[in-house]
């Protein structure tokens, strides 16, 4: 994974703020500016969005300066559109409120959108970090508590890293089979 | 070293289409060497894990299009590894379709009753489980439970896994660690490594050229066995027949591809693309109302939140495979289950204004053990078609693994939107009843409709105008190049297409024969089920004799 370096600071907030709009989370401090807290328990960014992003395995991170300009600039043009000045202090998509970012987000990824697919690719992978842990080995992820993994329930594997369920079937029939079965279980 | 390359059979690709057909053509006599762009995996290297680079995955290929994108194998044994090995038969109108040509889409010789023997060979080449309610996992239990609430029937699926050695991991898509899934890795694969066909990993088929004495010349380069973005080098191979069978989503890119040097492709190379009219709905689950309404317990203090547990798909709703029903308006309705990864962001909420992210999306994936998917597959109207091929493979590869762009354009005629909008409604009756469930569709908004049945794309069929290849799988005006991957049906089939794909493969397999020995090469037709049985051989031994006439 690429080292973190602090010029990345302005990258690495915006790319939080997105990937706190897709899966939302708490707040980390109360001055966490990036994670708007519009959600209980730890959303995307905890869930080490911005980790697996910087993991060039996916194919995005050369991209990703490019992807927070581009958040940015249209962040900047949806405030101007509804004339409301934004903090300065922070990138502009960092200084939308959480409803404009979930709208501006809906507007990217909508059919139609010139950039659609890069903003669906930048989606896919904060998902992917809350819902399936992608940077880490599941069974890791599970034992550090990971919180998508976690919040999902998803179950911890046997000793052996291997997942097993003895108990998988209520074990009766359940709804009458339709009339036209053949012998090897198939339609007819 | 100057020398070429040369063997009798070619064959591109190591899912169904390509190891039913070197099977039987290398213990037939021929020399065949088979070509897989995707990594060479054995048993104890199928992991559990999501983690990007583990089997999950290397061995399948996420390819994303202009209106669908598609799901396939990436490995040795192809789709065979990462299926859900459910293997129905077609019902017996899906031969009878007419589609989007308003005649008859197969070809006159190919029925339900013709293709019954090819179906016995395939089902007594891979062993196939007729799956009984004790087999059926919770989701599959709660799909029946629910269907006969509502006054449907429903089905176990039959399926090829071994349930003595299944797990109910329900890591199926990252490759079997029990060697439950009887894949191709375990039957007809090691027979045909047995009689000495040859399997080569990480050969990736570009395109296919003319040798000056009329044999083909197959162009391939070496792919990178982590990342596969990277190329390691190139290679030809020359043969007298080349096989073709890298997967409805690959076989039309690398024909296209090949015109240059091998002139005009027919028609319908790359066109009448079908998805299987694969659509996904999720529900979820109260589980109160399960407990209470469908009398569900598991014994342990739950009644179902049991997403995680079991084989893929184990029930289906089969009402509406009903062949005095219209065209578009028959489809059946499978229970299965999606891992995370890919399987969540698709899934819409429920209610007033359904999003695929923020915090309604949040709460959803916190019950995500009480989700139920559905899976629809209904009659659609083949209207894929592929643009002009990219640089290699048939994607612009976007990470090290598994996620690329493709360039198949797909969209839905009012048919095929009619249809799953009838679909989605039927689930909605079925789970929303008294309150059980709250059912969304996947949205089609972000990767376009989705399949992991990538059908039709270089389909058999009587007419030269509509189908790319004739009767006998041989690609018209080309002869000695055999198409029999899923890109050879015709069209959508309303069940999972496995098992059809198998018994076309096998079926193809005495016209391959004839053209090989037409071009001198020493090869037999008529090479038992791998484990040695006879007894599919006999039931096809009078059609296999006219195929090789």
């Amino acid at each position: 994974m690429r080292p973190y370096t602090p010029d990345d600071h302005q990258t690495r907030t915006t790319l939080e703020a997105f990937a706190d709009t897709i899966i939302p989370g708490e707040k980390r401090s109360p001055d966490d500016r990036a994670v708007a807290g519009a959600a209980t328990g730890g959303g995307a960014v905890a869930a080490g969005a911005i980790e697996l992003l910087e993991w060039d395995a996916t194919g995005i991170t050369d991209g990703l300066d490019d992807f927070a300009r581009g958040l940015n600039e249209h962040a900047a043009a949806h405030a101007a559109e509804r004339g409301a000045a934004l903090d300065e202090t922070v990138p502009p998509f960092v200084a939308l409120p959480f409803a404009d970012r979930t709208a501006l987000v809906r507007r990217l990824t909508a059919p139609g959108h010139p950039e659609k697919a890069l903003w669906v690719s930048l989606a896919l992978f904060c998902n992917m970090a809350y819902d399936s842990a992608a940077h880490m080995h599941t069974a890791d992820a599970i034992a550090a508590g990971h919180p998508g993994l976690t919040a999902m329930g998803v179950t911890a594997p046997d000793a052996d890293g291997l997942w097993r369920f003895p108990a998988y079937s209520y074990g009766r029939p359940l709804a009458d089979l339709h009339p036209d079965t053949t012998s090897t279980g198939s339609p007819a | 070293m100057n020398s070429v390359e040369r063997t009798d059979v070619l064959v591109v690709g190591t899912g169904f289409g390509g190891a039913i057909t070197a099977y039987h053509l290398a213990a037939g006599g021929a020399r065949v060497v088979m070509l897989e762009r995707g990594p060479w995996l054995a048993t104890e290297e199928f992991e559990h894990d999501f983690k990007l680079g583990s089997s999950y995955t290397r061995i399948f290929d996420f390819v994303v299009g202009d209106g669908m994108s598609v799901l396939g194998g990436n490995c040795v044994g192809g789709g065979s590894v990462v299926y859900f090995a459910a293997m129905p038969r077609a019902p017996r109108f899906v031969f009878e379709r007419r589609g989007s040509i308003a005649r008859r889409m197969w070809p006159a010789a190919i029925s339900r009753d013709t293709l019954d023997p090819w179906y016995d060979r395939v089902a007594e080449s891979i062993p196939i489980t007729r799956q009984d309610w004790q087999d059926v996992s919770y989701a599959g239990g709660l799909w029946a439970a629910a269907c006969q609430h509502a006054g449907r029937t429903a089905n176990p699926v039959p399926a090829a896994v071994d349930t003595a050695k299944c797990t109910n991991c329900n890591w199926m898509m990252a490759g079997c660690r029990f060697e439950a899934k009887q894949s191709l890795l375990l039957n007809y694969l090691p027979a045909a490594l047995a009689h000495g066909a040859e399997v080569r990993p990480l050969h990736e088929v570009q395109s296919i050229s003319r040798t000056e004495d009329g044999d083909y010349r197959v162009h391939y380069q070496l792919v990178d066995g982590e990342d596969y973005r990277v190329t390691t080098g190139s290679g030809t191979i020359e043969a007298k027949i080349i096989v073709l069978a890298a997967g409805a989503a690959a076989t039309p890119v690398i024909l296209q591809r090949s015109e240059a040097a091998l002139g005009p492709m027919p028609h319908a190379v790359g066109r009448y693309f079908s998805g299987n009219g694969e659509r996904l709905n999720t529900a979820v689950l109260n589980e109160d109302r399960v407990r209470d309404l469908l009398g569900l317990d598991r014994g342990d203090g739950l009644a179902y939140a049991a997403n995680q547990i079991g084989k893929g798909p184990t029930v289906a709703n089969w009402d509406r495979l009903d062949g005095s029903l219209p065209e578009y308006s028959r489809y059946s309705l499978e229970q299965l289950y999606f891992p995370p990864g890919l399987g969540t962001i698709l899934a819409l909420t429920a209610g007033a204004e359904p999003t695929w992210f923020g915090v309604d999306k949040k709460e959803m994936l916190e019950r995500w053990r009480s989700w139920l998917i559905i899976f629809q597959m209904i009659e659609d109207d083949n209207e894929g078609v592929f643009g002009p091929p990219p640089e290699r493979g048939n994607a612009d590869r976007l990470s090290q693994q598994m996620l690329g762009i493709g360039r198949l354009s797909y969209k839905p005629t009012a048919n095929t939107l009619a249809a799953w909008a009838m679909a989605d409604a039927d689930v909605k009756d079925i789970l929303e009843r008294d309150g059980l469930a709250t059912v969304s569709p996947w949205t089609n908004d972000l990767v376009g409709a989705y399949t992991v049945h990538p059908l039709a794309s270089c389909r058999i069929g009587d007419d030269p105008h509509t189908s790319a290849l004739d009767d006998r799988h041989e690609l018209r005006g080309h002869p000695g190049i055999f198409v029999t991957d899923g890109s050879a049906v015709p069209g959508a089939l309303t069940v999972n297409p496995a098992m059809t794909i198998s018994a076309l493969a096998e079926r193809a397999v005495p016209g391959i024969v004839k053209a090989a020995r037409e071009r001198g090469v020493e090869v037999t037709y008529g090479a038992p089920a791998p484990d040695g049985s006879t007894s599919g051989r006999r039931g096809t031994a009078a059609l296999a004799t006219a195929l090789l006439r």
